[in-house]
């Protein structure tokens, strides 16, 4: 690591003033007004305001709706994860092959990050829904098997997982793609020449020089289908059928703002913040020591 | 010091150009609603014409999303003390509206602007959900009820007769025969399964929704559709997701497509899709009143759903006189009618309903008399309407624990327990977060 020396004392903390004040304003203080909120039992406009203590978050964590929301979102950040981990760096390492029009997939791939959330999902309803979409309409001709994800829960889950990987697979893709091609070819060459197959490089070369990028897209994804993943469930399931993809941050916005329940809402956010940030930690603490840097 | 004069310049320059259309300019008014695609443009029209009819006001209308999206976007303009003058809020927020505190009440707008309004030619059903005390908190603007929709083609390809079912008995004979004649895939759906199964099942049959006359004399009020007769209706239709006489097609307006694309031969749905059907629908259709069950439970009447308009706190004393013309407006015989004519939404008056009669209007479209027929007679403790708090969040415990039971993975009585036990829960907070 370079480190820079500045003359001037007080420039760096000019320069990073900025950034600084937009943490505070976007981030500190929403997170320090979630966190008085979640303290107190509010009525719908706001007139009437009572303070709970911890009430809001006993009650949460004696309801096992609110487990159960916490189980789905777990569910669904591994799918997501996993899905698009996965596929980004097939459709990455697929993109490094040396085939004609290269640069026009490459640019293809990337596509679907462009999409927002909630668009993303609305292509995906016409392609499945059980009324009109075109899929089951096609499996109609050839199974009786219903793909009716309004009753069954896990269909639902496995929908609103692959649609969410796949608004967020160009950005996994830009990432190892830049991975891929930063590797050293004579790195490989060499390997090669000392007889290691396609997957004894991948597995040996490939992925721990890809190891800092995977990483850092783990980190990446997972906040994001925390966080990031609810215009694909609004627009989708709503949390349906019978609260099966209701993920922590849906249901925030469900009891915020259907329910109106601030105070709940409030402090499902907080318990929403601390498991990321310690989720967050672990991985950094854990995962992080196996990777290389260069 | 050379820049600052020349800043003042271009703004007393700026002033000189907006002054005068300001002063000019006729009162805003705005207007948050929920009504998008052809009901949105009736709103807009609707809105026009008054704007046309006097000089002083002008009002704003603005789709704000979903009936959610604007009771919400509402509260957060009133906390920030910027609130709309009128908002549309659904049914299930009355009682949310009634106890905010952040409302100007309708009878008393109107006796403050001196326009006589005579209450008494209103609908009971519909004054009935939105009065406190006997006086009428908000205007009713889009009021519409469940009524039954059939695909008469398919009724004659399976050799019925062209009528609707009456009783849930019919419904569920009717459908085996349009199955097995190959008319269609499923008997019926509904869209709105809380509303149309349960909030209006209920009144329909006078059994009562929840404690408290539905929650009409207190808070501390416990829902009840978890008895005999819930039990009964939703498990009969769980037996019929598995036959293929229901199916389940999600929330709101979700399952439409099945019976808009001839899957279901019927659709239980809002009277307020009439306007769209009768554009869009490519097949003979026919509409009945909400199927019953038949003796021995009473047939009393269906409740109102949609929206009212509610006036907000807050305003400058002056727009109020706008505000109070333009409900005014609204409730005139010929808008009502108009309104009715163009969406399927009920009219609201006697004067209308007299008016349309007179023009044989719902002999020549007996599909508009449906919906009003069910809302006559007087209406009980048990089918005046229901007064809960934080309904919305309600409707959703409650759909979500119907899916559970239509998927087979509880019986109508434990989803029907759960469905209680979360609504019991939910109104105890909203009585905490209200006490006075």
């Amino acid at each position: 690591m370079k480190r820079s020396v500045f003359r001037n004392r007080a420039l760096p903390y000019l320069l990073v003033l900025p950034q600084i004040a937009v943490t505070v304003v976007f981030f500190f203080w929403p997170a320090f007004e979630s966190l008085r909120l979640s303290l107190f039992r509010t009525s719908p406009f706001g007139d009437k305001t009572s303070f709970v203590g911890l009430e809001n978050f006993r009650k949460l964590l004696t309801t096992p709706e609110y487990y159960q929301s916490i189980g789905n979102t777990f569910v669904f950040a591994s799918g997501v994860t996993a899905i698009g981990l996965g596929a980004g760096l097939f459709v990455a390492a697929l993109a490094t092959q040396k085939i004609r029009g290269l640069a026009a997939y490459r640019t293809a791939v990337l596509w679907p990050y462009g999409i927002a959330p909630p668009i993303a999902g609305i292509i995906f309803l016409f392609i499945f829904h059980p009324s009109y979409g075109v899929l089951p309409y096609w499996l109609g001709f050839v199974t009786s098997y219903e793909f009716n994800w309004l009753l069954k829960g896990w269909v639902a889950m496995a929908l609103v997982i692959l649609a969410t990987a796949w608004t967020h697979v160009g950005y996994n893709i830009a990432f190892f793609l830049a991975g891929l091609l930063a590797i050293p070819t004579s790195v490989l060459e060499a390997a090669s020449v000392d007889g290691a197959g396609a997957i004894r490089r991948f597995r040996s070369i490939i992925f721990p020089l890809l190891s800092p990028i995977t990483f850092y897209l783990l980190v990446v994804n997972l906040i994001f289908s925390f966080f990031g993943s609810f215009g694909v469930i609004h627009a989708v399931t709503q949390g349906g059928p019978g609260g099966a993809t209701e993920i922590m941050v849906f249901k925030v916005y469900k009891d915020g703002f259907i329910g109106l329940n601030l105070g709940s809402s409030a402090a499902q956010s907080v318990l929403l913040m601390i498991l990321v940030i310690t989720l967050t930690a672990l991985q950094f603490r854990f995962v992080e020591k196996r990777v290389t840097y260069s | 010091m050379k820049r600052r004069v020349r800043a003042v310049a271009a703004l007393a320059a700026l002033l000189l150009v907006v002054l005068p259309t300001a002063a000019l300019a006729k009162t805003e008014i705005h207007l948050w609603h929920a009504m998008g695609g052809q009901l949105g443009e009736t709103v807009n029209e609707l809105v026009k014409q008054f704007n046309q009819s006097q000089a002083d006001f002008e009002v704003k209308p603005l789709n704000k999303g979903t009936y959610p999206e604007v009771l919400t976007g509402a509260i957060a303009a009133y906390r920030q003390k910027n609130p709309p003058h009128i908002v549309q809020v659904f049914d299930v927020g009355t009682q949310t509206m009634l106890l905010s505190g952040a409302i100007h009440p309708i009878f008393q707008l109107m006796k403050e602007q001196e326009i006589k309004v005579d209450w008494n030619d209103f609908i009971k059903p519909v004054t009935g959900y939105y009065s406190k005390d006997g006086n009428l908190y908000s205007m009713p603007f889009n009021s519409s009820s469940p009524i039954l929709y059939y695909n008469k083609e398919v009724f004659k390809k399976a050799g019925l007769a062209d009528k609707p079912p009456a009783t849930w008995k019919d419904v569920g004979e009717f459908s085996k025969k349009i199955i097995a004649a190959g008319g269609a895939k499923c008997g019926f759906t509904t869209s709105w399964p809380s509303w149309t199964m349960l909030e209006n099942t209920f009144p329909w049959h006078d059994q009562p929704f929840a404690t408290n006359q539905n929650g009409y004399t207190g808070l501390d009020t416990k829902l009840l559709i978890n008895g005999e007769f819930g039990v009964k209706h939703i498990s009969q239709l769980a037996a019929w997701q598995k036959d293929g006489v229901f199916s389940y097609g999600g929330r709101m307006g979700l399952p439409d497509p099945k019976f808009i694309n001839g899957d279901c031969a019927m659709l239980i749905q809002s009277s307020a899709v009439i306007g769209g059907f009768k554009k869009s629908l490519k097949f003979a259709w026919g509409t009945g009143p909400l199927p019953h069950w038949g003796p021995p439970y009473k047939k009393q009447n269906a409740v109102v759903g949609g929206a009212t308009l509610w006036v907000m706190k807050g305003q400058k004393p002056a727009d109020y006189k706008g505000v109070a013309q333009f409900m005014k407006f609204i409730a005139e015989p010929h808008q009502q009618m108009w309104w009715h004519v163009t969406t399927g939404y009920l009219p609201i008056t006697q004067a209308a309903i007299k008016n349309l009669e007179a023009g044989y209007h719902f002999k020549k479209n007996p599909e508009q008399w449906t919906a009003l027929g069910q809302l006559s007679g007087t209406p009980t403790a048990n089918s005046q309407g229901h007064r809960l708090g934080n309904f919305a969040q309600i409707r959703e415990a409650i759909e979500g624990e119907m899916e559970n039971v239509f998927a087979g993975k509880k019986t109508a009585r434990e989803g029907l327990d759960a469905a209680v036990a979360k609504g019991n829960d939910i109104l105890k907070e909203f009585a905490a977060a209200n006490k006075p």
